[in-house]
């Protein structure tokens, strides 16, 4: 197999983006809480969505590309629940124009569902709230009813 | 929460819980002190603890103010499904303070957000119960004369007990020694492992509650251990003994030691202990009405510096 042919094959696995963002090294494992996070589900434009992909850093990983839509900060830094070293590409006319990586917020409102089954915010209509107790490990607290849980476990609502 | 709500231990800091004390030490002398005229309190119990919502309610009495609420949520909206939000809203219109109880964790919490007056939570299911922490502080001062050095012994249930969680929590500013002593299925979780190693606090772990460990400690604090926390009923038959105190037990035990129980108890504390001058726990519970007492205050602003004390009755 020559090298051009393998080239060709990756370039052939996700197309190329115009205008939009990039959402790269995403672990496989939490890409479909990120595409929820992000809203994608309802969105008009093209999106591509790979998963299991060969990454270096990873082993595994998923990506996410959307065109023709830039996300706000806020929005993208609330992947890093899921996917603490994601990056971000934005691509404005086939170039990379900017690439940022995402930051956890110390405050996580809603998108994460409490795991448990007596707190206030699975009884009542009342938004989540967790902080982040250890950004490394990206441990996060329910600020009602005090329970832990790791980004692994987090479902979101 | 822009005043004085407690819902979590954690809400206040050392010299905060040094001026509860200090304050329950002074409703313990002067325990009648018209501080609340004119202020009415509601006591809102969503899930019925009489203990707990008598000693508030004489707090209140005893400090002059009235009370209103109730014991018991199936008498009131909430069991037509009103929400907390809109009950705590309702009350808010006709009181200074609300006392709290309820079944669901983070409810208290979630009442300060919705409303003006200050809340004070009397327990949120198994997340917190400050006024026992505080009542608990108040009776190891009491005792000992001090908080600062002591060789503290948790027995029972220390995987679920949140009394014995806050307790840990409280005490980092006062240098404690722990152990803890539980059978592998109620052993402290790893969490306030962390929180002590992380603050310095030195502790042990012991399966065994043995003479030593007895021998060595200025504050035994018994839990409750509790059937229905049991996967394995044959490991429940087997340890549910090798927890209770018996009087015998304290024979070469410290001077100052003392028995602190949160109540009530079952089988963990023989009935023979309760003769010894070393049990604490029904003296203990007595406490809480004084601790409340401060807690009251401290929640509705009332600066005991500036009253006439000459007007004790």
């Amino acid at each position: 197999m020559s090298a051009s042919h393998t080239s060709n094959k990756k370039s052939l696995a996700v197309a190329a983006l115009r205008n939009g963002t990039v959402i790269d090294h995403i672990p496989e494992s939490t890409l479909f809480k990120a595409v929820r996070i992000l809203g994608i589900e309802n969105l008009q434009t093209a999106v591509t969505i790979g998963n299991n992909l060969e990454s270096s850093k990873l082993g595994k990983k998923g990506i996410i590309k959307v065109s023709d839509v830039e996300f706000d900060e806020n929005t993208l830094n609330r992947i890093a629940i899921v996917a603490p070293k994601a990056k971000i590409n934005i691509i404005r006319d086939y170039e990379v124009t900017e690439k940022r990586e995402v930051v956890l917020p110390d405050r996580i409102l809603g998108i994460v569902k409490c795991p448990n089954p007596k707190c206030i915010t699975n009884n009542e209509p009342v938004q989540t709230k967790f902080d982040v107790i250890d950004r490394e490990h990206v441990i996060l607290r329910c600020h009602y009813c005090g329970r832990a849980l790791t980004s692994q476990d987090a479902v979101i609502e | 929460m822009g005043n004085n709500s407690l819902v979590s231990i954690a809400d206040i800091n050392k010299a905060e819980i040094l001026e509860i004390l200090e304050a329950a030490a002074y409703f313990e002398a002067h325990p009648n002190h018209k501080l609340l005229d004119g202020k009415v309190v509601a006591t809102l119990f969503f899930e019925p603890s009489t203990r707990t919502r008598l000693s508030f309610e004489t707090a209140v009495n005893r400090l002059g103010g009235r009370v209103i609420g109730f014991s018991d949520a199936g008498t009131t909206s909430t069991s037509k499904g009103e929400t907390l939000k809109d009950t705590i809203k309702m009350v808010s219109n006709y009181v200074d303070l609300i006392i709290m109880r309820h079944f669901i964790e983070g409810a208290a919490r979630y009442a300060t957000e919705v409303t003006d007056i200050p809340v004070i939570n009397a327990g949120d299911g198994a997340n917190q119960h400050p006024s026992q922490t505080l009542l608990d502080l108040y009776s190891i001062y009491k005792t000992q004369g001090t908080l600062n050095d002591l060789n503290i012994t948790l027995v029972g249930d220390l995987k679920y007990g949140r009394t014995v969680h806050s307790l840990i929590m409280a005490m980092q500013y006062f240098n404690p020694t722990f152990r803890f002593v539980a059978c592998e299925e109620l052993k402290m979780p790893e969490e306030y492992k962390q929180f002590c190693r992380d603050k310095g606090i030195t502790f042990t772990e012991e399966t065994n509650f043995s003479k030593d460990v007895i021998d060595s400690s200025d504050i035994i604090y018994m839990t409750r251990v509790q059937r229905e926390r049991f996967t394995d009923l044959m490991e429940y038959e087997r340890v549910k003994d090798r927890y209770s105190l018996h009087n015998s037990m304290l024979d070469t035990s410290k001077p100052n030691l003392k028995i602190l129980h949160p109540l009530p108890r079952v089988n963990e504390i023989a009935q023979d202990v309760d003769d010894n001058p070393k049990a604490y726990y029904f003296q203990q519970a007595r406490n809480g009405l004084y601790a409340r007492q401060a807690i009251i205050c401290r929640a509705l602003g009332i600066d005991l510096s500036t009253i006439n004390r000459s007007s004790d009755c």
